[in-house]
């Protein structure tokens, strides 16, 4: 292989590992706070519907990732109420939620099938993407892929080195304590849940204008799910959700590129590496018990009542 | 009721009599029906937390409060507001100061998970003093240190008490009570029915008041000595499965027939880990360390050893000792199979009449068998467990802290129960954290502290100040490995 080649996969590895690394982004957030939220998947996909809906409708791609993300918000909304204020089961509501939105993507977005339209064009960042071989990597891709860094990079920050992260693990950890030192843990968990839903409507948002600029039912094929998964493997760190998501994406590209090497593996094998080897890879990362039970929010799907005494 | 500057109150009264809903309005976590709290002459209205520890008012919490995969100096940072924050200036440094100053020994970097419980409470009254606190309110805090902890916390109370730091002390212990209590509030059914000088009354004289005139005091009781050999450990040792948990080392005793074993130790120091090992529950199998009437039990399952004649009363009433959502009579079922269960049939008849046997026989309150078990209160509920697991005659009973935030009264009933099933032949294993129950009921003792077990004496030649350096781990060989214990303040 040569170094074209590689620059090639590892530029594709990062365009593909982006919308599982966004979605899982939020849900970790959503998950320190103490929530598990299982409605990535329809969230994503109702993000993905209204993104390419409006960028149709206006063609001002801006107003449509807004309006993806403002949907995903607004789903995770409808979450929050049920399992926050209503004490809802956590599990059963987050499944719901997936399936409604499954659904009602589906039917909203009949119209729009087949129509394309121009998505988000790769930005070249001047000067970074000279450097050789990493600048074509990392510096010429689009918008939605450099907010992606942007993030990541915030929330490793604000998770590790700032009071809010600080509050944020301690309601994930015991919301009883917190609340009786006076931390409002239904206003952090109801922030926490919210941007789970924004994040997950740029991840479709970013399926739908960036990745494959149309509207396709069911899209995001799983990604929701993968998330859900990345982020428990990942112990709930920022780093190692990058790592996963990538390695997702490197993955995905892999079949492409043996296919293409002429390798005769059924092309249906191929397309189950991706979700394999990256759970295989995670499994292994996390192998140690021990510590993941230390990095687990300890009352992650616990509801809370703070009427209720500890 | 009032409270003047230095003054340490206490709080008392039976379980269930008010006092925890009482100090939690005060600081602000539960909001009152009626009524007015007066600070320093004004009205006050105590809505969060949060305005509580503006105004000066610090709480040590019964079940700690405490974030345990953060730092000390984090648990701390996250109480305080970003004023406070700014006027203290590097927290570290000051944790420091205030820790020389009181002697409370808290290192700022340490995890929290690694410490142990009394130095978690440090951390909670180190959180309140670095608010300069003027009323500190403390919530059973001598129920889960070793007797010379409670010594120590005794003189951090009495020198923030001389600093004019008003401290509101709730405790079951009465003795405490008289040592250091200034004033005390006797609570009944949520009323505020007397109060006293605990300086001039008796630890007798006080129980009276708060359980009315039916105070019946536990006296003390005969001591026996068992020959027989019921039970045995030997070397047990069991790597813990639980990142906080202990791991067992090198555990043998013996347990002998028609009489009582005590273990005394602060909580945390492996007693859940030996209750499950001997229980059966930790569920791996073992070789060669545990034996019932001379037999190998050790690669047993709970069940069996069950069904072999072991009962257990597990600390945790709700989801060990009885599944909550069950109504007492499907819970007596859960541990009782013989006689209830015909050719795979439940006879529920039979099982009611049992559990209504109980209920009647243990004076336990509640709205009759078909009432659910998480519906009584701790100290029913235990009575209930306790005679369920009596009324299977075993030949073992392994029973861990079973009059924890038990009141007065259900903690006699159930210390003869536990008396009485000894001198049926039982052999019992009495896993506590109060020491003078201990004293009171055990016949042989022993401490248990980080996985090992003390050697174990007779009670009668023993003392608590000797229980209470064991419980610090003075009886470690310190050529072992990794034993870094703290010797106690």
């Amino acid at each position: 292989m040569d170094i074209d080649l590689i620059t090639q996969i590892l530029f594709a590895t990062i365009k593909t590992g982006t919308p599982l690394l966004l979605i899982a982004l939020g849900e970790v957030i959503c998950e320190k706070s103490g929530v598990l939220n299982l409605g990535q998947e329809g969230m994503m996909l109702m993000g993905a519907v209204v993104g390419f809906m409006s960028a149709f409708a206006t063609g001002n791609l801006g107003l449509a990732v807004f309006a993806a993300m403002a949907m995903g918000a607004l789903m995770s909304l409808i979450f929050g109420f049920l399992v926050l204020h209503l004490g809802a089961n956590q599990v059963a509501t987050g499944l719901a939620l997936t399936i409604f939105g499954t659904g009602l993507s589906a039917f909203i977005g009949s119209g729009v099938i087949g129509e394309t339209l121009q998505g988000f064009q790769p930005i070249i960042i001047p000067v970074l993407s000279d450097i050789p071989v990493i600048g074509k990597i990392l510096f010429t891709h689009d918008l939605l892929v450099y907010i992606s860094f942007v993030v990541a990079a915030a929330l490793a920050f604000i998770a590790n080195k700032t009071r809010l992260g600080l509050t944020l693990r301690a309601v994930g950890e015991n919301p009883h304590a917190a609340n009786a030192i006076g931390i409002k843990v239904l206003s952090i968990r109801y922030f926490a849940i919210m941007f789970g839903g924004a994040m997950a409507g740029l991840a479709g948002a970013y399926m739908s204008l960036s990745y494959t600029p149309m509207w396709v039912e069911n899209m995001t094929s799983g990604r929701g799910w993968i998330a859900l998964a990345l982020v428990v493997f990942a112990s709930w760190r920022i780093g190692n959700i990058m790592l996963g998501a990538y390695l997702f994406g490197l993955a995905s590209i892999m079949h492409l590129v043996l296919q293409g090497m002429g390798w005769s593996i059924s092309p249906n094998l191929l397309a189950m590496l991706p979700y394999v080897a990256t759970v295989v890879v995670m499994v292994i990362i996390s192998a140690d018990q021990f510590k993941e039970k230390l990095l687990a929010p300890r009352s992650l799907g616990k509801p809370f009542d703070p009427r209720q005494m500890a | 009721m009032q409270l003047s500057p230095g003054e340490i109150h206490a709080l008392l009264g039976e379980n269930g009599a008010g006092k925890s809903t009482l100090v939690k309005s005060i600081y602000g976590v539960v909001a009152p029906n009626s009524g007015q709290f007066m600070w320093d002459g004004k009205e006050v209205e105590i809505k969060s937390p949060a305005i509580a520890r503006e105004l000066g008012i610090g709480m040590v919490f019964q079940h700690f409060s405490l974030f345990e995969t953060l730092t000390v100096s984090q648990n701390i940072e996250l109480c305080l507001s970003k004023a406070q924050l700014e006027t203290i200036g590097h927290l570290g440094s000051k944790i420091s100061t205030l820790s020389k100053a009181y002697g409370l020994n808290v290192d700022p970097d340490r995890l929290v998970h690694t410490l142990s419980i009394g130095e978690r409470q440090r951390v909670e009254i180190m959180r309140c003093l670095v608010q300069d606190v003027k009323l500190l309110i403390l919530d059973e805090p001598t129920s889960v240190l070793t007797p010379q902890e409670v010594a120590g916390l005794f003189d951090v109370l009495r020198r923030l008490s001389s600093e004019g730091c008003s401290i509101m002390f709730i405790s079951h212990k009465l003795h405490e009570v008289t040592e250091i209590c200034h004033s005390a509030t006797i609570l009944r059914g949520g009323k505020a029915i007397d109060t006293c000088d605990p300086r001039i009354e008796t630890p007798a004289s006080i129980a009276k008041m708060m359980v009315g005139d039916l105070a019946e005091q536990d006296a003390g009781y005969s001591k026996k000595i068992g020959t027989e050999t019921l039970f045995k450990a030997e070397d047990l040792t069991l790597d813990s499965k639980q990142p906080f948990g202990t791991s067992l080392k090198h555990i043998s005793f013996e347990l002998k027939k028609g009489e009582i074993l005590g273990v005394a130790g602060v909580a945390g120091n492996g007693q859940d880990e030996l209750m499950a090992a001997i229980s059966g529950e930790d569920g791996r199998k073992l070789k060669n360390v545990m034996w019932l009437d001379g037999k190998d039990i050790s690669s047993l399952g709970a069940g069996t050893r069950r069904s072999l004649g072991m009962a257990y009363v597990p600390e945790e009433r709700l989801g060990r000792g009885a599944v909550p959502d069950m109504s007492l009579a499907e819970n007596t079922l859960l541990t009782h199979k013989v006689g209830f269960v015909k050719n795979g049939w439940v006879e529920w008849k039979a099982v009611k009449q049992y559990a209504k046997s109980i209920i009647d026989q243990f004076k336990v309150k509640c709205h009759g068998e078909f009432s659910h078990a998480k519906s009584l209160s701790g100290g029913n509920l235990q009575k209930f467990i306790m005679g369920r697991e009596i009324g299977q005659n075993p030949k073992v009973l392994i029973c861990a802290h079973p009059t924890w935030g038990v009141d007065v009264g259900a903690a006699l009933a159930i210390h003869q129960a536990l008396l009485a099933l000894r001198d049926q032949g039982a052999a019992i294993l009495l896993i506590s954290e109060d020491i003078d129950e201990l004293f009171l009921l055990a016949d042989r003792m022993a401490a248990i502290c980080d996985g090992h077990l003390s050697p174990t004496v007779h009670t009668e030649k023993t003392s608590i100040d000797q229980i209470g350096e064991w419980m610090a781990g003075t009886f470690i060989n310190t050529n072992t490995h990794d034993t870094n214990q703290e010797t106690a303040a």
